[in-house]
C-alpha cells in the first residue's frame, strides 16, 4: 500500500524516540524486574531440599511476590501501554495541522491509520518481548533452571496473547483519538473505558449475579452454580477477564479449565489429582482458543470502527 | 477541456451538513500563471483547494487537474499538486532535513535524488544554515519557508498556497513574495494563491477570482475586472478598490 511503509517507519521512530515511551518502558521494566525477582526468590526458597517439579520455570510468571504476579501485572497494567501509545495518535496530528499536509501527499488515506496502528503493535510487541526476555533471563539466574521447549512454547503463546490484548487497548485509544478532537478528552475516555472493563465490570457482574440468584447458599448448589455462571458470563465481556483466563491456562499446564470454581466431590478430586498429568501445550491452547479468538475479534472490531470513522471524516473538520 | 488548462472546474458545489460552502463555481487556471483566489474568511477558498486535491468530494459539479478527476484518481492528482495550507503544521521533533526527507519518501523520490533536491530547496528558501535545528524551534517565517522548500522537493506542476504570508513581518513577506515568483519563473509551477494581502496578489497574479459566500462572483485580469466594475477610463484602480466594490455589491 502506498505510503504505509513510510508512515510505519516514521511512527516507529517517533515511539522509540519519545520521552513518553522511554518513561513507560523504564517503569514497566522496573516493575517486571522487581516482580520477577520477588517471585524467583520465593520459588528458590520453596524449592530448597525438594526435588524440582516439572514446569517450575513457568511459576516465575504466576507466582505472587509481594503484591502481584507478572501475569496479573500485565493483565491490569498492560492496557496502559496501549492507551498511552494511542490516545493522541490522530487528534494530535489534526490539532497541529500535520494531518491535512500529510494527506495532501500521494498516499492513500488508510495508509495513515494502518501505518500508525501497525507501528503501535510493533512497539507493543518489542516492549513485551524485551520484558519477557528480561524476566526469563533473571529467572534463569535466580532459580537456576533452564526452561524446556514446552515451557518456551507456552511463554511464546503467552506473549502472542499479551500482544493481542494490549493491541486491543491501543485500538480503543486510537478510536477515541479519532472521535474526540481534544487530546485530554480522548485520554480520559480511554482511561474511563479501561477502568470500567477492568474493575467495575467484574464487581458489577458479582452484584448482578447475587441479585438474580438470592437463594444461592452452600446448601443450594444448583443456585450457586447458576449464580457463578451468570457472574462468569457477564465478566467475560471484560477483555481483562478474557485475557486472564486464557493466559492462566496457557502458563499453568496443570490447569484443565478456565473455570476457577469447579464442583467435584472429594473422591473425584482425589482421583483427578492422582492420575492427571500436565496438559500438552496444544491442548491448553485449544481450551482457551475461544478466548483468544474473542480477543482477536474485539481487537479487529475496534480497529475496523476506527478505520471506518477515520475514512469517512471530512478533512475540513480535521 | 482546454489543453492548456491546469485546473478546470464546472459548476463545482460542496454542501457541508446542509450548508453550501461552494456554490456552482466554474473557473480555469492555465499553465504557468499565478492565479489569485480572493475572498473573505469562510468564502469557500480552502474547500475548493481540498476538492481539487481529492481530499473532499464535491457534492455536484466537476473538477479536473491536468485532465485528471481528483475524485476518481486522487493519488495521481496529489502527486502533481503541492499544497501549503494556511496553518502549516510540522512535526516539531524533526529537523528541516528530516521533514523534507519524509516528504520525499512519501513521494517515492529515490534517496540520492531526494538529497540533491533537499539541498537545493534549503538553499533556495534560505534555510541552509538552519537545517539541523528542530522545526519546533523555527519562527513562523522559517516555517513558511520550509513549506515552500517542501514544494521544491516535491516539484509539483501545480501549487496551492493558502495565506503564505499570514503573520509574517514585512521583511519575511517580501522574501516570501520573491520565493513565490521563483516557483513560477524558475521552477515552472502554476500557482493558485489564496490571500487577504491584496497588494501581494496584485503584484504576483496575472488573474484573480473573487469568491463571496461560496460563489465565484468574478474571474479575470485586474484590467478586465476594473472595466467591468468601473467602466472604461484613464483612472487606475487597485485590486483593493475592485475587491471592495464586488464585496459591497454582493
Amino acid at each position: 500500500m502506498r505510503g504505509l511503509r513510510v508512515i510505519f517507519k516514521k511512527e516507529l521512530a517517533d515511539h522509540f524516540s519519545s520521552y513518553r515511551f522511554l518513561i513507560l518502558f523504564a517503569l514497566i521494566w522496573m516493575v517486571s524486574l522487581v516482580t520477577t525477582y520477588l517471585a524467583g526468590m520465593s520459588i528458590k526458597q520453596e524449592l530448597q531440599g525438594v526435588a524440582k517439579p516439572k514446569f517450575v520455570f513457568l511459576m516465575l510468571f504466576t507466582a505472587q511476590g509481594a503484591l502481584f504476579s507478572f501475569v496479573q501485572f500485565v493483565a491490569f497494567f498492560g492496557p496502559l501501554i496501549g492507551l498511552i501509545l494511542g490516545f493522541d495518535m490522530i487528534n494530535r496530528e489534526k490539532n497541529e495541522g500535520t494531518m491535512s499536509r500529510l494527506l495532501s501527499q500521494p498516499i492513500y488515506r488508510d495508509a495513515v491509520i494502518n501505518g500508525k496502528f501497525l507501528a503501535g503493535v510493533a512497539t507493543i510487541s518489542i516492549m513485551l518481548l524485551s520484558i519477557v526476555l528480561v524476566t526469563t533471563g533473571l529467572g534463569l539466574n535466580l532459580i537456576g533452571i533452564v526452561p524446556g521447549p514446552e515451557e518456551i512454547g507456552r511463554i511464546f503463546v503467552y506473549l502472542v496473547v499479551s500482544i493481542i490484548y494490549v493491541s486491543f487497548w491501543l485500538g480503543v485509544a486510537i478510536l477515541f483519538s479519532i472521535l474526540f478532537r481534544s487530546v485530554t478528552t480522548s485520554a480520559l475516555a480511554s482511561i474511563a473505558v479501561w477502568i470500567f472493563f477492568s474493575f467495575f465490570l467484574t464487581l458489577g457482574a458479582s452484584i448482578i449475579a447475587r441479585s438474580v440468584t438470592p437463594a444461592a447458599q452452600p446448601d443450594n448448589p444448583e443456585a450457586m452454580i447458576k449464580q457463578i455462571n451468570i457472574q462468569r458470563s457477564i465478566s467475560l465481556v471484560s477483555p481483562m477477564v478474557l485475557y486472564s483466563e486464557a493466559t492462566a491456562v496457557i502458563i499453568d499446564p496443570t490447569r484443565r479449565t478456565t473455570k476457577s470454581f469447579v464442583l467435584v466431590g472429594p473422591m473425584e478430586k482425589f482421583s483427578q489429582e492422582r492420575f492427571s498429568g500436565p496438559l500438552p501445550m496444544w491442548q491448553s491452547t485449544l481450551i482457551v482458543m475461544p478466548y483468544i479468538i474473542c480477543l482477536v475479534a474485539i481487537t479487529v472490531i475496534c480497529f475496523a470502527i476506527s478505520y471506518l470513522v477515520f475514512m469517512r471524516q471530512e478533512i475540513r473538520s480535521a | 477541456m482546454n489543453s492548456q488548462a491546469v485546473v478546470e472546474t464546472r459548476e463545482l458545489t460542496k454542501v457541508y451538513n446542509g450548508q453550501v460552502a461552494v456554490d456552482h463555481v466554474s473557473f480555469t487556471v492555465t499553465e504557468g500563471e499565478i492565479f489569485g483566489l480572493l475572498g473573505p474568511n469562510g468564502a469557500g477558498k480552502t474547500t475548493i483547494i481540498l476538492m481539487l486535491l481529492g481530499l473532499t468530494e464535491p457534492t455536484s459539479g466537476e473538477a479536473k487537474v491536468l485532465g485528471i478527476d481528483p475524485t476518481r484518481d486522487s493519488i495521481k492528482v496529489k502527486g502533481i499538486i503541492g499544497y501549503m495550507p494556511e496553518n502549516m503544521g510540522f512535526y516539531s521533533d524533526l529537523n528541516a532535513v528530516q521533514t523534507l526527507r519524509f516528504v520525499a519518501d512519501l513521494n517515492n523520490i529515490p534517496p540520492k535524488e531526494a538529497e540533491e533536491r533537499i539541498a537545493h530547496a534549503l538553499k533556495t528558501v534560505g534555510l541552509s544554515g538552519e537545517e539541523r535545528k528542530k522545526v519546533g524551534a523555527y519562527s513562523r517565517g522559517m516555517r513558511q519557508r520550509l513549506g515552500l522548500a517542501e514544494l521544491l522537493v516535491k516539484r509539483p506542476k501545480l501549487a496551492f498556497l493558502d495565506e503564505p504570508t499570514l503573520g509574517l513581518d514585512p521583511d519575511a513577506t517580501s522574501s516570501m513574495i520573491d520565493l513565490i515568483e521563483h516557483l513560477t519563473r524558475k521552477e515552472g509551477m502554476t500557482v493558485i494563491l489564496c490571500s487577504h494581502y491584496l497588494e501581494m496578489v496584485q503584484r504576483l497574479c496575472s488573474r484573480v477570482g473573487i469568491m463571496i459566500k461560496g460563489k465565484m462572483v468574478a474571474v479575470g485580469s485586474m484590467d478586465e475586472l476594473a472595466t467591468e466594475k468601473f467602466g472604461v477610463g484613464d483612472e487606475e484602480y487597485s485590486l483593493e478598490d475592485i475587491y471592495m466594490k464586488y464585496f459591497r455589491e454582493t
